[in-house]
C-alpha cells in the first residue's frame, strides 16, 4: 500500500533555532501514528507543516505519493489534511452549525440558507456519535463537546488525513473512550491519523507506529507492539528520570498557608495547608480547577466561601498585591500573557518585582539603580540566564530562558511562598533540570513551594506531597508510597463531586 | 560576530538608531533640510529661539501624553483640560479680584488651584472610566473631551473672560526671569520632574510595567488601577499647567484653547518612539518630538503653506510615525 503522507528531509530554520532537522515521516492509510516527545521537540513545528500553517525552509511533503506544497490551512484542507489543534479555531460567539460551516455556508440565491446548515450540521454530528445541538452557542459548550464541533469541521471535503494535537488533554475517562471509538471508526475508513499527545498510556489502546522527536530531530520510529511505556520515555528524554528530577530533602517546617472550606468560581469547599520546607504538588487535568484553586488563594478570582489564612494572617479576600507583598508569590503558566513584559528586556522585567514591586523600598522614594542592577546580576547568575541573554527583549529568548527569567522574579520578589503552576512548560530538558535544582535550593532554604503541573511524573517527582484536584474538588492527597501513577489517575478521574 | 559587523556598516547603523529611539532622528534631519531650502529665514539662531519659546506648550502637553500613553492608553481630552482650566481659573481670578482687590497673589493662586481643581476631576473621570471599568482610553477620554469641552462652553456661554489681574498675564504669559521667558523655566522644571519620576523613582517603573503587560504588572504587585489612574491624572494636570500659561498669554479664559492639541501631543510622543502599545518612551526624546512638531510649523509658515494644507500634513505625519512604530516594534521583538 501506498503511503498517505511521506516528508523527505523536512526541515525548519527560524532565527537561532533550528526547530526541525531533516525529518522524514510517513503515515499509511488507516494508521494511527503518534507523535511523541518534550514541549519543543519539533512536534508543532512538523504537524503546522503537515497542516498548511507553516512552510518547510528544506525538504518535502508528498501526499499519496505526490509532491504538495500548502501556503495556507485552506489548502492542506481542500487536499484532505484536516488539523485539530490546541487552541480551538471555533468563534465562541457563534452557534455550534455557523461554525461547522464557517467558509463552507450554504445558500439560497444570495442568501445564507441557515435551516440547511443547521440540519446538515445536526446529520453531520449524529453520524458522528456527537450529542450536541447544531443551535447551541459556541461558548456555552464544554471543552469537550467544543473539541467535538471541531471535529466535525474536519468532514465537509474527502477527508484523508486527521491531525489531532492533544486530544485528550481536556476530557474525561468517559470522553476520551468516546473518542477513540471515533478514531477507531475512522482508522476503518481509511483516515490516516497523525496523533500527538503526552499520554503515554493511551499509545498501546489506538496507535499503531510511535516516532519519537528529540530537538527537531527524529529519534526513532518504531512500532508500538515492540516497544514499551520506558523505553519511549528514555527515547523522548534522552535519560533516565533520576537524572531529571532531583532528590529534595524534606525539613518540614511551620505551617505557612492554610486553606479551609475554599469555594471559588470553579472551586468547592478545598481545605489544605502548606508547610515550609516541602514542596506541594498540584496535579489534575486540564479544568480540573488546580490552577482556579490557587488563583483564588492569591485573591486573582473571588473567594465565595471559606478562609485563607497566610503566616497566621487571614487574607481571604485580599487584593493580590497586598498579598505578594505579603510574602507570597505565583508564576503563571502563561509567561506571555501573564508572565513577562516582552518587549523588554529579562534585566528590566526583573527590576521590576525588585523596584516597583519589592517589599522593601527603604523609605526612600527614588531607586538607586546600581543597586538594583547589581540585584539583577545576582539573580541572573542565580537562574543561570547567560549573559549575553540579559540586555535582550524577553521576545527574543527560547522558552527555557524566559522561564528563566519568570523564575528570578520571585526572587527579585523575595517571597516565602511560591507557586509555580506549569513551570515548565514550553522549556527543553537542560533547562527542566535547572528549574527543578532551583526549585530544590529554594525548599531546602526553608521556603514553602507549590507545584502545579499537567505533566504527571513533574508533578510526582517533584513533590513530596500531591493534591489531587477534579471537577473543582481535591479528590485526594497523596504521599509517600501512595503516590503511584495509577492512583493518581485513578483520582483524576473521580466522579463522586461531578456536576453533571 | 555577524551583528557587530552589521552594525558597523552604514544600513546596520541607521538601523540601530531606528531601533533605539525610533523615526524622529531621521523626520529631523528630513524637516531641517526641506525647510532650509525652502526658507532662507528658517536656519536663523533667532527663529529657532523661537520655535523653542512656542514649543513649550506642546512639549509640557507632550509629557503628560506620553505618561498615559506609556500606560497603555491615550488622552484625547488634553485639549479640554486646557480649555476648562482657562475657563475657571479666569472666572475664579476675575471673581476673586472682585473680593480681594489688593491680594492679588492670593487672588492668582485661589485662580490657578481652581484650574487644576477642574482638570484634576477631568484626569480623575478618564482614570476612573478606564481603570476600575475596563472602558476603552479611546471612547472614555473622548467622552469625557467632549463633557469638558461642553462644560467649558456653557460656563462662559462661548465668551472669553477677560479682566485677568495684570500681574498674571504679565509675570506667566510675557514675564522673564535672568532674561528666560517664564514658560521656558516652568517646561524645564517639569521636564526635570517628569525625568526624576520616570527614571528615579519606583512609580514611574510602575506605569512602564502597567503598559508593558498589565497582567504580569498585577502578578508583580503592582497596584495597576492606581498607577492607571495616577497617568491620567498627572496627565490632565499637566495639560491644566499649560492652560495655565495659555490663558496669560492670551489675557483671557478661553473655551477654544487647545482646540489641536490632543492629536499633536499623539503625534509628538509616536514620532519620538513611544509605543502606542504602551510600555515604551523616553522624556528627553519627547521634548524632542514636540519641539518637531512645532518646528515643522514653523517651517511651514515660512514656506507659506496654507493652514488646511498644515492640517493634511499634520496627518499623515502622523500616521507616517504610527507606521514606523509599527515595524519597529516588529524589530524589537524579533532581534533585528
Amino acid at each position: 500500500m501506498s503511503k498517505l503522507i511521506e516528508t523527505r528531509g523536512l526541515t525548519k530554520q527560524y532565527p537561532g533555532v533550528l526547530a526541525l532537522d531533516h525529518v522524514d515521516f510517513d503515515l499509511e492509510p488507516g494508521e494511527v501514528h503518534v507523535l511523541f516527545g518534550e514541549n519543543g521537540a519539533g512536534k508543532s513545528t512538523l504537524i503546522s507543516m503537515l497542516a498548511g500553517a507553516n512552510t518547510p525552509s528544506e525538504g518535502t511533503i508528498h501526499l499519496d505519493g505526490e509532491k504538495v506544497a500548502f501556503d495556507s490551512v485552506g489548502q492542506a484542507q481542500a487536499k484532505g489534511i484536516y488539523t485539530v489543534f490546541q487552541e480551538f479555531s471555533l468563534i465562541p460567539t457563534l452557534t455550534v452549525a455557523q461554525n461547522i460551516f464557517l467558509g463552507w455556508e450554504l445558500r439560497r440565491g444570495p442568501f445564507l440558507d441557515h435551516r440547511a446548515m443547521r440540519k446538515r450540521a445536526r446529520g453531520m454530528l449524529e453520524e458522528l456519535g456527537f450529542d450536541i445541538d447544531p443551535s447551541a452557542i459556541v461558548a456555552h459548550l464544554s471543552r469537550a463537546q467544543q473539541q467535538m464541533v471541531e471535529i466535525t469541521k474536519a468532514f465537509h471535503g474527502d477527508l484523508k488525513v486527521l491531525i489531532l494535537d492533544e486530544p485528550t488533554a481536556s476530557l474525561t475517562d468517559r470522553e476520551v473512550d468516546h473518542l477513540f471509538d471515533f478514531v477507531a471508526s475512522l482508522k476503518a475508513r481509511g483516515v490516516g491519523i497523525v496523533y500527538i499527545s503526552h499520554r503515554i498510556q493511551e499509545f498501546a489502546r489506538i496507535a499503531e507506529r510511535v516516532t519519537v522527536l528529540r530537538d527537531g530531530a527524529v529519534i526513532g520510529t518504531v512500532a508500538m507492539s515492540d516497544t514499551n511505556d520506558d523505553a519511549l520515555i528514555e527515547m523522548m528524554t534522552g535519560r533516565s528520570f533520576d537524572q531529571i528530577y532531583p532528590a529534595i530533602a524534606r525539613t518540614e517546617g511551620e505551617e505557612i498557608l492554610k486553606v479551609s472550606g475554599l469555594t471559588a468560581p470553579g472551586i468547592k469547599a478545598a481545605s489544605f495547608n502548606v508547610r515550609r520546607g516541602e514542596v506541594l504538588g498540584v496535579a489534575g487535568l486540564v479544568g480540573s480547577g488546580k490552577s482556579r484553586l490557587f488563583r483564588a488563594v492569591m485573591g486573582l478570582t473571588p473567594v465565595l466561601s471559606g478562609t485563607v489564612s497566610f503566616q497566621g494572617t487571614d487574607i481571604t479576600g485580599s487584593a493580590t498585591r497586598d498579598i505578594i507583598m505579603g510574602g507570597m508569590y505565583y508564576l503563571s503558566p502563561d509567561r506571555k500573557a501573564e508572565g513577562l513584559d516582552l518587549a523588554k528586556t529579562a534585566r528590566d522585567n526583573l527590576s521590576v518585582n525588585i523596584v516597583a514591586g519589592a517589599r522593601n523600598t527603604g523609605g526612600s522614594p527614588f531607586i538607586r539603580w546600581r543597586g538594583v542592577n547589581t540585584r539583577t546580576d545576582e539573580i541572573s547568575d542565580h537562574v543561570e540566564l547567560h549573559p549575553g541573554y540579559r540586555n535582550k527583549p524577553v521576545s527574543q529568548l527560547s522558552g527555557g530562558n524566559q522561564q528563566k527569567v519568570l523564575f528570578g522574579k520571585c526572587f527579585g520578589q523575595e517571597a516565602d511562598l511560591i507557586i509555580f503552576d506549569e513551570p515548565t512548560v514550553g522549556v527543553d530538558m537542560g533547562t527542566r533540570a535547572a528549574l527543578y535544582l532551583l526549585i530544590k535550593q529554594l525548599a531546602e532554604a526553608g521556603k514553602a513551594i507549590v507545584v502545579i503541573s499537567s505533566d504527571l511524573p513533574e508533578a510526582m517527582n517533584i513533590s513530596h506531597r500531591l493534591l489531587v484536584l477534579a471537577h473543582g474538588r481535591i479528590s485526594a492527597e497523596l504521599s509517600g508510597d501512595d503516590m503511584t501513577e495509577d492512583q493518581v489517575l485513578k483520582y483524576f478521574f473521580d466522579e463522586t463531586g461531578a456536576t453533571q | 560576530m555577524t551583528s557587530a559587523a552589521a552594525t558597523s556598516s552604514f544600513p546596520g547603523l541607521i538601523r540601530k538608531i531606528f531601533v533605539r529611539v525610533g523615526v524622529l532622528p531621521f523626520f529631523l534631519l528630513g524637516a531641517l533640510v526641506v525647510f532650509t531650502l525652502l526658507s532662507p529665514k528658517f536656519l536663523t539662531g533667532q527663529n529657532l529661539v523661537n520655535v523653542m519659546r512656542q514649543s513649550v506648550y506642546l512639549v509640557l502637553v507632550s509629557l503628560g501624553q506620553m505618561l498615559v500613553l506609556i500606560s497603555g492608553g491615550f488622552d484625547l481630552s488634553v485639549g479640554t483640560a486646557i480649555a476648562l482650566t482657562s475657563v475657571v481659573s479666569a472666572t475664579a481670578m476675575v471673581f476673586l479680584a472682585g473680593i480681594f482687590p489688593d491680594a492679588i497673589w492670593l487672588v492668582i493662586l485661589l485662580g490657578a488651584f481652581a484650574g487644576f481643581a477642574a482638570a484634576a476631576c477631568v484626569g480623575l473621570l478618564n482614570g476612573i472610566g478606564v481603570a476600575y471599568f475596563d472602558v476603552s482610553p479611546f471612547i472614555m477620554t473622548l467622552g469625557v473631551s467632549s463633557l469638558a469641552g461642553g462644560a467649558a462652553l456653557f460656563l462662559t456661554g462661548g465668551v472669553p473672560v477677560s479682566g485677568l489681574p495684570f500681574a498674571f498675564a504679565d509675570i506667566f504669559g510675557f514675564g522673564r526671569l535672568w532674561g528666560v521667558p517664564v514658560p521656558v523655566i516652568v517646561a524645564v522644571i517639569c521636564i526635570a520632574a517628569m525625568w526624576i519620576f520616570m527614571s528615579r523613582t519606583a512609580l514611574g517603573t510602575q506605569v512602564y510595567a502597567v503598559g508593558g503587560n498589565i497582567k504580569a504588572a498585577h502578578l508583580s504587585a503592582i497596584n495597576t488601577k492606581r498607577t492607571l489612574m495616577m497617568a491620567y491624572v498627572i496627565c490632565a494636570l499637566i495639560a491644566s499647567l499649560t492652560g495655565l500659561l495659555l490663558t496669560a498669554r492670551v489675557e483671557s479664559g478661553e473655551a477654544n484653547l487647545g482646540g489641536t492639541i490632543a492629536l499633536e501631543s499623539i503625534a509628538a510622543c509616536v514620532i519620538a518612539g513611544v509605543s502606542l502599545r504602551g510600555g515604551i518612551g523616553r522624556v528627553e526624546n519627547v521634548v524632542l518630538g514636540g519641539f518637531f512638531i512645532v518646528l515643522v510649523q514653523n517651517g511651514m509658515n515660512l514656506a507659506q503653506i496654507s493652514s488646511y494644507m498644515q492640517m493634511v500634513l499634520l496627518g499623515a505625519l502622523l500616521i507616517l510615525a504610527v507606521i514606523f512604530d509599527q515595524l519597529r516594534y516588529r524589530m524589537i521583538m524579533s532581534g533585528s
